[in-house]
């Protein structure tokens, strides 16, 4: 029974944490850019889901509206933060991503509110469910296959499609690639678009545990998605997954385990983690293709 | 040689300036700015120490500054208020008031040990990989600043600090700290420090031991970092593990970028500017809130024009104000040998 539960808490946070990880190392595998302004990408989701709630529309309509304005949103930091410095210094591209990230933070302080605004939830959220005797949100059911279809949907891509391809190709040798007729510009946008498009879907399961967006929201994810890649792997999009469900296998043990003044601490135990890891196997445990240059 | 003797007695002639003319004015307002600006300068040249000579991206900064802050507090916060301010202190410490002049120096020795204890490993690391320590190492000390209550009074507000960060007392640390930098930069770690920036490869075939190197930078920028956070406790008197962690970081950043990280002369430009900016941006908002024009407070103008400033700053001339010499250099150019 206890274990049930275990196993559907584990799988339910760690198809979350694969998806955000997935969004952050799309980009990293092919442009060796940490995105800082990847949480802001959920931020950008959340928001408009507060914004399109006094529509009237079906739910499913208002979530597309979220998860293209944060495909939007992902394309825009390629423009704003990447392009421009594309050419210059690691740390440049860095600072720009962590600027774009301040920027959309503020953007939203400004114009929205500092205060926690109400998202529209689905009814079927807010019901659990019964399975061998182990009663469960059906959120956490729902996070799982949405998981399931997304992850399937994104191998698909990845392997049977000419774009997914050429962004395979990209992530292993930028250059040659290039010469061989891939369009740079293109796959780096792709890129971000399909990292916007995993944001908006887990903004959508994640703002689902929270009902409320604030402009610091995205700070959570954007953690969790550094410390799953750095655990699996920073250039392998299988990496990524695994470390997400990693990530949740420790974070779910340590809140099953650790007495409770210890709990306070739980971050700062996963990130000593994390600083571990990197000097352990700065590559992570799935390795992925021989690292290219990015211009 | 000469030259950089030029550049600190120019930039430290420009503090002290700053510093006599809030003072004459005898206007608070000027005299707190002056003073935030001599804090975010010893803060934003402890910065530079490390990014400026080894070229690596460090968010962990701003955690030592809590570091510094932290244990100046503890240590200087009067004895009766500490009952009141940190109820779970160990007993050991509670008796414990010193001035708060050697409070601030013990801020920095502090920070420094711990940076010295801790980071060595991590200067193995290079370009995202060390990125993404750095953030984790800050995420880890905010942590910890706000969870590890009998010393920090968890995440509520610590109180009761004396007020002892004059306006003479912030310039001359800001002084002392671009002496720092400046000895450091030409200093024989430096030097090597700045090779292996350019070219890391040949810097290491040349014998540089490059994580040696890049450690000592963090340990000094950590002295820096933490004498900071002392004094700027010491002015505010009261804050929260919240006074140090990503806003913080992203000002300071956005100083030494928009200054240019390479040069000592960029930090101390970036620090003005952005000071002179922030102060200016943080009257519009008042203004703005008060004229009601939104039905709220207006908040985060002032750090997403900063954000644009530091995008269009890094597109446009990528190397910051001041790129690649300094001050002196730029006024003394060097004579060809003969």
């Amino acid at each position: 029974m206890r274990w049930l539960q275990f196993a559907i808490d584990v799988l339910s946070l760690g198809s979350a944490y694969a998806l955000m990880a997935l969004g952050l190392v799309i980009v990293y595998g092919i442009l060796r850019l940490v995105n800082f302004a990847y949480g802001e990408l959920i931020m950008v989701a959340g928001y408009t889901m507060y914004l399109v709630s006094g529509s009237g529309l079906p739910w499913l309509v208002m979530a597309a509206c979220a998860v293209l304005m944060s495909v939007v949103a992902g394309i825009a930091t390629d423009y704003v933060a990447f392009r421009p410095v594309r050419n210059k210094t690691i740390t440049a591209v860095l600072i720009t991503s962590f600027a774009f990230s301040t920027l959309l933070q503020n953007a939203a302080l400004l114009f929205i509110s500092p205060r926690p605004r109400p998202v529209p939830l689905p009814e079927i959220f807010s019901r659990t469910v019964e399975i061998g005797g182990v009663v469960t949100p059906a959120r956490n059911l729902i996070t799982i296959a949405v998981a399931v279809v997304m992850l399937g949907l994104f191998s698909w891509l990845m392997r049977a499609t000419v774009l997914g391809i050429a962004m395979r190709a990209a992530a292993s040798h930028f250059t040659m690639a290039r010469m061989l007729g891939v369009p740079a510009n293109l796959i780096i946008s792709s890129a971000f678009a399909i990292s916007g498009l995993l944001a908006g879907v887990v903004s959508l399961l994640w703002i689902g545990r929270i009902g409320t967006v604030v402009p610091g929201i995205g700070l959570e994810p954007l953690l969790i998605a550094f410390i799953a890649t750095v655990i699996g792997g920073m250039r392998s999009l299988q990496g990524a997954v695994l470390g997400g469900f990693l990530l949740a296998l420790i974070d779910t043990s340590l809140n099953y385990t650790l007495p409770q003044e210890l709990l306070k601490f739980r971050d700062a135990f996963t990130f000593s983690l994390v600083i571990l890891i990197l000097l352990w196997r700065p590559e992570g445990l799935i390795k992925g293709p021989a690292s290219g240059r990015r211009t | 040689m000469a030259r950089n003797l030029a550049t600190l007695v120019i930039l430290g002639a420009l503090i002290a300036a700053l510093a006599i003319g809030a003072e004459a004015t005898g206007v608070r307002l000027f005299e707190r700015i002056a003073i935030t600006l001599c804090i975010s300068l010893v803060l934003v040249l402890g910065l530079q120490v490390f990014m400026g000579n080894s070229g690596i991206l460090s968010f962990a900064h701003i955690g030592f500054m809590g570091v510094g802050a932290y244990t100046s507090a503890v240590l200087t916060i009067p004895a009766q208020m500490k009952g009141m301010a940190l109820p779970d202190l160990y007993p050991f410490l509670s008796g414990v008031q010193l001035s708060p002049y050697l409070g601030i120096l013990a801020g920095g020795l502090v920070a420094a040990a711990v940076a010295a204890a801790v980071v060595y490993p991590l200067m193995r690391l290079s370009d995202a990989a060390s990125v993404i320590t750095s953030f984790a190492l800050l995420v880890v000390l905010h942590n910890v600043m706000t969870n590890w209550s009998s010393v920090t009074n968890g995440p509520r507000t610590l109180f009761g600090l004396p007020k002892a960060t004059t306006l003479p007392l912030a310039a001359a640390v800001a002084v002392a700290a671009l002496a720092v930098a400046l000895a450091f930069k030409e200093s024989r770690t430096g030097l090597l420090l700045r090779a292996s920036r350019d070219d890391e490869i040949a810097a290491a075939a040349l014998g540089a031991h490059i994580p040696r190197l890049r450690w000592r930078a963090f340990v000094v920028s950590a002295l820096l970092a933490g004498i900071g956070g002392g004094l700027w406790g010491h002015f505010i008197t009261s804050f929260s593990p919240n006074a140090f962690y990503l806003k913080e970081t992203f000002l300071i950043l956005a100083m030494l970028v928009i200054g240019g990280p390479n040069t000592v002369t960029g930090a101390v430009a970036g620090a003005s500017v952005v000071t002179a900016a922030y102060e200016g941006l943080r009257a519009v908002e008042g203004a703005i809130t008060r004229a009601g024009i939104f039905r709220e407070q207006v908040v985060g103008l002032t750090e997403l024009t900063l954000a644009v400033a530091m995008i269009l700053v890094l597109v446009l001339r990528p190397g910051g104000l001041f790129p690649t010499r300094e001050i002196g250099h730029h006024l003394f150019p060097a004579r060809r040998a003969r």
